[in-house]
This record gives structure tokens, sequence and C-alpha cells, in this order.
């Protein structure tokens, strides 16, 4: 576990910093790809067995490929990604952020247990999503509501008037 | 030196600060929306690692919550996008200002 962390760590952050740095527009979603392997691995050492796969499926599947067809349906390959006039704010906001989550990540007295959960998540999970006392029900229904209207939204958008 | 809550947590912050100097620095809008997705997938890191070493279920409901946001912000954005590309001919955001006052 504590090998496949270390290059599934090396692996993330690599590619998202090629996905913000690199000019070719459609390399950095390729690398945004590998990104979201990476991250979906991490969830595998993490025994978030579910969510691994639930990663691949959704942001590997569905979110990557709308990103890539989205960049060619905007032909803008040639131009590139620059970086705007603020990017020396934004390198300082990043880094201010960065420092600080860190100095708290660190100066702060976590309360773990250290052994793994062994067993499966997927039936949990459900458990959690959809039991009648303590369960997520109404935010599972909401959320429902909220993906139908996007697709409409999304329709409604970019349909020829 | 073994790999606990915080190696997590730091890696998520990195992986957050690097899709918000994106999401700020970048100037093609396809890009911004990238950077906004790996914003979004270092949260889930952190949901699912304080679940992993808390054993509270509810890191990853809130992370299945927060994947289903994002693919309707992906739909809804990616969907904006084309409809600008399409009447202004680019995705430019410093050329792109209907809304500014």
């Amino acid at each position: 576990m504590e090998v496949a962390f270390w290059i599934l760590a090396v692996i993330s952050v690599a590619s998202a910093l090629a996905v913000v740095f690199l000019r070719h527009i459609f390399r950095a979603a390729l690398f945004l790809v590998l990104c979201f392997f990476a991250i979906a691995g991490i969830y595998a050492t993490l025994n978030a067995d579910f969510l691994a796969a639930a990663q691949v499926l959704i942001y590997v599947g569905a979110i990557a490929v709308l990103i890539i067809f989205a960049i060619m349906l905007t032909r803008e390959t040639q131009q590139g990604s620059p970086s705007g006039r603020f990017r020396l704010i934004a390198f300082l906001v990043g880094a201010m952020f960065l420092v600080t989550m860190i100095l708290v990540v660190t100066g702060t007295d976590w309360q773990v247990i250290t052994e793994a959960p062994t067993e499966p998540t997927t039936s949990s999970l459900a458990q959690a999503l959809f039991s009648r006392e303590e369960g997520f029900v109404l935010p599972f229904e909401i959320v429902a509501a909220l993906l139908l209207a996007a697709v409409i939204g999304a329709i409604a958008l970019v349909r020829e008037k | 030196m073994t790999v606990g809550l915080e190696h997590f947590l730091i890696l998520s912050a990195i992986l957050f600060s690097i899709g918000l100097y994106g999401a700020l620095a970048k100037r093609n809008a396809v890009v911004i929306l990238m950077s906004i997705e790996i914003m979004l997938n270092a949260v889930n890191i952190a949901m699912v690692a304080f679940w992993r070493y808390g054993h509270l279920i509810t890191g990853q409901v809130f992370a299945i919550f927060i994947m289903v946001v994002a693919a309707a912000e992906a739909a809804v954005g990616l969907a904006i996008i084309i409809s600008i590309y399409r009447s202004r001919e680019t995705v430019d955001v410093e050329k792109i200002d209907l809304m500014k006052w």
C-alpha cells in the first residue's frame, strides 16, 4: 500500500501540473484522464472499492469524454491555453492556500483509527444512503432532481434556435 | 515512515492548490473547467481519507454527492461554453465580458 500510494501520488500531482501548465489543450485533457485514473487508484489504496469504480465510470468514462468533446467543438487548439493577466496573483493565492493547509494538517492532533476497514463498502454505503432513520434519502432525491435539471438545461443551452 | 491520514490530506491540498491556480490563471474556459474538476477530486480524496481513518461512512456518501454535482456542473458548464463559442467564436474568458457592468 505504501509504494502504491507514493507512485499514485506522484502520478496524480505530475499529471495535474501537466493539465495546468501544458500549452496544448488536447494533451492537457489526456493528462486529466491520467490524473482521474491515479485518483481512482488512491481510492483503492484507501479501501474505498465502490468509489474507485465510480471514479473510473463517471470521471474517466463520462466527464473526460465530455471535456474532449467540448475541446473538439470549440476549435481553439491552435491557440493553446495561455495564462491570463492574473497569473502571479493566482500563483500567490494557490501557494498561500497550500502553505496554510499543510500547516493546519501537520499541526492538528488527528484522532485516527489505524486499522483498515476490511469489509466491502458497497452495502454499508447503500445502508447509509437509503436507511430510514439516519439515511440520506432526501439529499439523494434532490441530487437526482439536480441531475435531471442539469441534463435539461444542457440540452436547452446547446439547442439550435 | 508509514502512510497516514496526513499524507492523504497533504496530497489533497497539493491537488487543490494546483486546480486553484489553473482556475484563476488560465484564459481558456475549458481549461478552467478542467481545473475545477481537479479541485473537486482533491476534496473527494480528503473525504475518503477521513472515512478510512475515522470509519464514518458519511465521508463516502459526501464523496458520491460531490461526484454527482461535478457531473452536473461539467454538463452545464460545457453547454454554456459551447453556446458562447457559437455566438462569439471564442472561449477566452478575458474576451467574454457580456456580464461585466
